[in-house]
């Protein structure tokens, strides 16, 4: 429950901290609506739409409303993807928005014990610190290893916990030793004749539970004719805070990231995960009204690429033999790195080049698969209709290999495989996972 | 506000999960796209079916409680706003297409059916359903029909009205009745079919209609002309039909447009220019060929400076999706924008982009104009702020002017959004007070106690016509 002085603040705060020219842009004319995924399947309600969202932080910036727990409900039912930006002929800048509003919310509004004892921990003491989370991977790693897993799931004891997250546990991948997450590369020659000097961002998730990937995703530079360097004082980039109504956090995460990059003489900065690279290249926002670290912020934004991005520019599809075994692949788009940093056409390029195998468009590939940070965990049921909804695009493709490009997306068409029953025939990976295994 | 006894009925009737009076649900239906009108209902309802339709109804009329009709509110006169508070209807739960008949070539759709789903549901059997508003992807058909919408393809094929061939509506007082029917003929008394279609919901809700559809044209192609002159491309637009090519499509846009329609679709729009004509044709391949080569004459001796063929289906798409845009691209410029609708004969859409042009430098005004010039329709939009009081009244005054000027040259003042809210002080200006006064005693027929969208239509004031001196 929110309170009435909570709802005061609130007010007060929206009224203080919304951009009101940003809130006018939106002219309603519903243009958002066929593309917004909570929209659609809550059976067409306006106020899960975005045309709608806007107006209800207007109606609570004008007064006309105050912010009430229906209020709340309509942001937090909001996935964040963002497929309403790119639709705005007006150009909205919708996420911007959402980010500031969820932030008032749950700065000003008291929650309740649990939920404040674990935001502390995800968001303060686990995230920011990487030794912390190769902690936490280590222990699923002992988890996984040592038996107790399967021990576990004999005794049945997984059954005690709720459906989601039961799933969920199946889904995780073999995660790294610590001893293999604390050897970190810092630096890796270009193999083919060298073409740019990059810095690879590593982030907080995939540089221990997805490491596998991040190795694929530096060896693909390497051939590419990229010298990498991958700075040790990078940090998490915030994105799971930013959109959880953490800005200041946020902040500081962007701070630490733009100091660790700013001097290393790179071409560009590499990401794999949608996720991190559309807050990254949304630093100079997050950082508009520090006179400090605005300049920085954009000059850091510049640089940032996803990794199909500067693989199709230096043409490794074309100079690298890729080969499949036959199958029929298909791509579930990552909706930040589609929506946020315009990157839609470099992954699927990639994967028509891959030769024996045939690539099928999926229906919808661009609709939110449900994943959305922890909206899966939080929203599970929403996620869940979602994910159905995903599965049947995914079935009707006839593909056995389902690739994304972002951790997020891949725990959840893998947790969509595993409910579909479909696990001994169908297979979720990272796309630069595919691209290393094609490599011939 | 609703007493309890009201709201009691009205649950009893949907029940709980489809009658909603939070502050949330209420805002959220309390505007549609056009701007600076905004207005809460006291409740929403999604009615089931027809017969709860007219359950609702005789609830309403009963307790004089207005009903606001809404599709996906997307129209731009204020037509679903609540300005007099009262339920909006919803109709989430009838949106199927009921039946495609292949034989009489006709649809069958409940009203929730969502314009562009209809649309590619008859493609797929090589049928037409020609009526294309800019909003398709998301109005629904009872939008449509209620306020009788265009599109990019009116110029050939007509408006949604000549598609309307059978209705089933209700009427205020709970009955439950059926217009025409899936006939090419039919005078069996008045054509009420027509008098719903575009009635706004000030008349009855629509429930079921039947639609006319028709084989798909072989082939299409699209092409640009380019041109330095507003008044050469609007010449052109004139020639064209008086050269006897009526082809599918003939949409304008200035510069001003096109500036900020590239800079949301960025597909290479020429934006040097002071103009451009859209011009598509279809039909048998011979045809469409021939036509293309006798318009690309044309608009050469009027001084086109260029023309482009779309070189394909996909290049063609992404430059009728850009026109689509054009409305909510200008939002760029600005806070509030603006637009109208004036029509005016195709003959005097030269004389009437001149007359736009002249208003907007005497009011001093960003207006960007674009529409579908080969219908006669222009809609000239002003990119302002409306917290800027001031600019606000030249608005206004240019906006009147525009209407003037466009019923002195034979036109009128909306030709495809709707009176609504926002326009219904004009429109005694085309009507004149008899031609209201005919119009109030139809709806005082169907409505004496005028619970179906209330001030709309018809204003409780008219403005004073402008007086041009020139």
């Amino acid at each position: 429950m929110t309170t009435v002085k909570e709802k005061q603040t609130i007010q007060e705060q929206f009224k203080a901290r919304m951009n009101e020219d940003e809130l006018l842009n939106c002219m309603r004319c519903g243009f958002c609506l066929p593309t917004c995924p909570t929209y659609i399947e809550s059976g067409y309600k306006e106020s899960h739409s975005p045309r709608g969202r806007i107006a209800l932080m207007k109606a609570v910036v004008d007064g006309l409303i105050e912010p009430d727990e229906d209020f709340e409900r309509s942001l937090e039912l909001c996935l964040g993807c963002r497929a309403c930006e790119p639709v705005c002929p007006s150009g909205v800048n919708y996420g911007h928005l959402l980010e500031e509003a969820r932030d008032i919310i749950h700065q000003n509004k008291k929650h309740s014990l649990p939920a404040r004892v674990v935001r502390k921990a995800v968001f303060q003491e686990l995230f920011p610190h990487q030794n912390r989370m190769r902690g936490l991977v280590g222990l699923i790693g002992f988890y996984q290893r040592s038996g107790i897993q399967t021990m576990a799931r004999k005794i049945g004891f997984l059954g005690l916990l709720p459906d989601q997250l039961a799933a969920m546990e199946k889904v995780l991948p073999d995660v790294p030793t610590m001893k293999e997450m604390k050897n970190r590369p810092t630096y890796l020659p270009a193999i083919a004749e060298k073409v740019h000097r990059v810095a690879f961002f590593s982030g907080c998730l995939m540089d221990t539970m997805f490491l596998k990937s991040n190795n694929a995703t530096m060896k693909l530079l390497q051939k590419a004719g990229c010298e990498v360097v991958i700075p040790q004082n990078q940090a998490c980039c915030g994105a799971l805070h930013g959109h959880s109504g953490e800005k200041e956090s946020a902040k500081d995460l962007a701070k630490r990231n733009i100091r660790a990059f700013e001097d290393l003489q790179v071409d560009f900065i590499i990401t794999n995960a949608g996720g991190c690279g559309a807050f990254l290249v949304d630093y100079d926002h997050l950082l508009k009204e520090d006179p400090d670290w605005k300049d920085r912020a954009r000059d850091f934004k510049k640089k940032i690429k996803d990794i199909s991005e500067i693989l199709v520019a230096v043409d490794f599809h074309k100079k690298v033999r890729l080969e499949l075994p036959a199958q029929v692949i298909t791509y579930q788009d990552s909706c930040h790195l589609r929506n946020g940093m315009k990157t839609a056409s470099a992954p699927r390029k990639l994967l028509q080049a891959i030769q024996g195998a045939e690539y099928k468009e999926m229906k919808e590939a661009d609709r939110c698969c449900g994943s959305a940070g922890i909206y899966n965990i939080v929203e599970s049921e929403m996620s869940m209709v979602m994910l159905d909804a995903k599965m049947v695009q995914a079935k009707a493709t006839h593909a056995t290999t389902i690739v994304t490009a972002n951790p997020g997306c891949l725990l959840q068409m893998q947790l969509g495989i595993e409910r579909e029953g479909l696990s001994s025939t169908m297979r979720a990976v990272h796309i630069v996972d595919l691209l290393v295994e094609s490599i011939k | 506000m609703l007493s309890n006894e009201v709201i009691e009925k009205l649950i009893s009737i949907v029940t709980k999960d489809n009658f909603d009076d939070s502050q949330v649900e209420r805002l959220v239906y309390s505007y549609d796209a056009t701007p600076n009108f905004q207005s809460m209902p006291d409740a929403v309802m999604s009615p089931r079916n027809s017969a709860e339709v007219s359950q609702i109804l005789k609830v309403c009329n009963e307790y004089k409680i207005p009903i606001v009709p809404r599709g996906s509110g997307t129209n731009l006169c204020a037509g679903t706003c609540p300005t007099e508070g009262g339920i909006v209807l919803l109709f989430k739960h009838m949106n199927q297409i009921l039946e495609i008949d292949e034989e009489n070539l006709t649809i069958t759709v409940q009203p929730g059916v969502i314009t562009l789903d209809l649309i590619n549901k008859v493609e797929e059997k090589g049928l037409f359903y020609p009526p294309d508003p800019s909003s398709m992807k998301i109005s629904t058909i009872g939008g449509n029909i209620n306020e009788n919408s265009g599109g990019l393809r009116g110029l050939k094929y007509g408006v949604t009205r000549d598609y309307v061939i059978a209705l089933e509506v209700v009427l205020p007082n709970g009955d439950i009745i059926r217009t025409g029917g899936k006939l090419a003929k039919d005078v069996a008394g008045y054509d009420l079919t027509r008098l719903f279609v575009g009635s706004e919901g000030t008349l009855a809700v629509i429930t079921e209609a039947t639609l006319k559809l028709i084989p798909m044209p072989e082939t299409k192609q699209t092409m640009l002309a380019l041109y330095q002159d507003l008044s050469a491309a609007a010449n052109s637009v004139s020639k064209i039909i008086a050269n006897k090519i009526i082809p599918t499509t003939l949409e304008f846009l200035d510069q001003p447009t096109l500036k900020v329609v590239e800079e949301f679709a960025q597909i290479g729009l020429p934006t040097d220019v002071k103009a451009v004509l859209l011009i598509e044709q279809d039909g048998p391949p011979e045809i469409v060929e021939r036509d293309l080569l006798k318009m690309a004459e044309v608009c050469k001796q009027e001084k086109a400076v260029s023309i482009q063929v779309a070189a394909s289906e996909e290049e063609a798409d992404a430059l009728r999706t850009a026109r689509r845009a054009a409305l909510s691209a200008i939002a760029r410029l600005a806070p509030t924008t603006i637009l109208e609708d004036a029509t005016v004969p195709r003959s005097e859409i030269a004389k009437m982009v001149q007359a736009i042009n002249e208003i907007t430098e005497k009011y001093d005004l960003t207006i960007c104009t674009f529409g579908h010039a080969g219908d006669g329709n222009l809609h000239p939009t002003c990119a302002t702020d409306a917290r800027n009081h001031e600019e606000m009244e030249r608005v206004e005054k240019a906006f009147e002017e525009i209407f003037e000027k466009a019923i002195a040259l034979g036109g009128t003042i909306t030709g495809e959004h709707g009176v609504g809210a926002m326009k219904a002080p004009y429109l005694e200006w085309k009507l004149k007070e008899e031609g209201i006064a005919a119009m109030k005693a139809i709806k005082n027929a169907f409505d004496p106690n005028n619970i179906m969208n209330p001030g709309k239509v018809f204003a409780k004031d008219s403005k004073k016509r402008v007086v041009i001196t020139k």
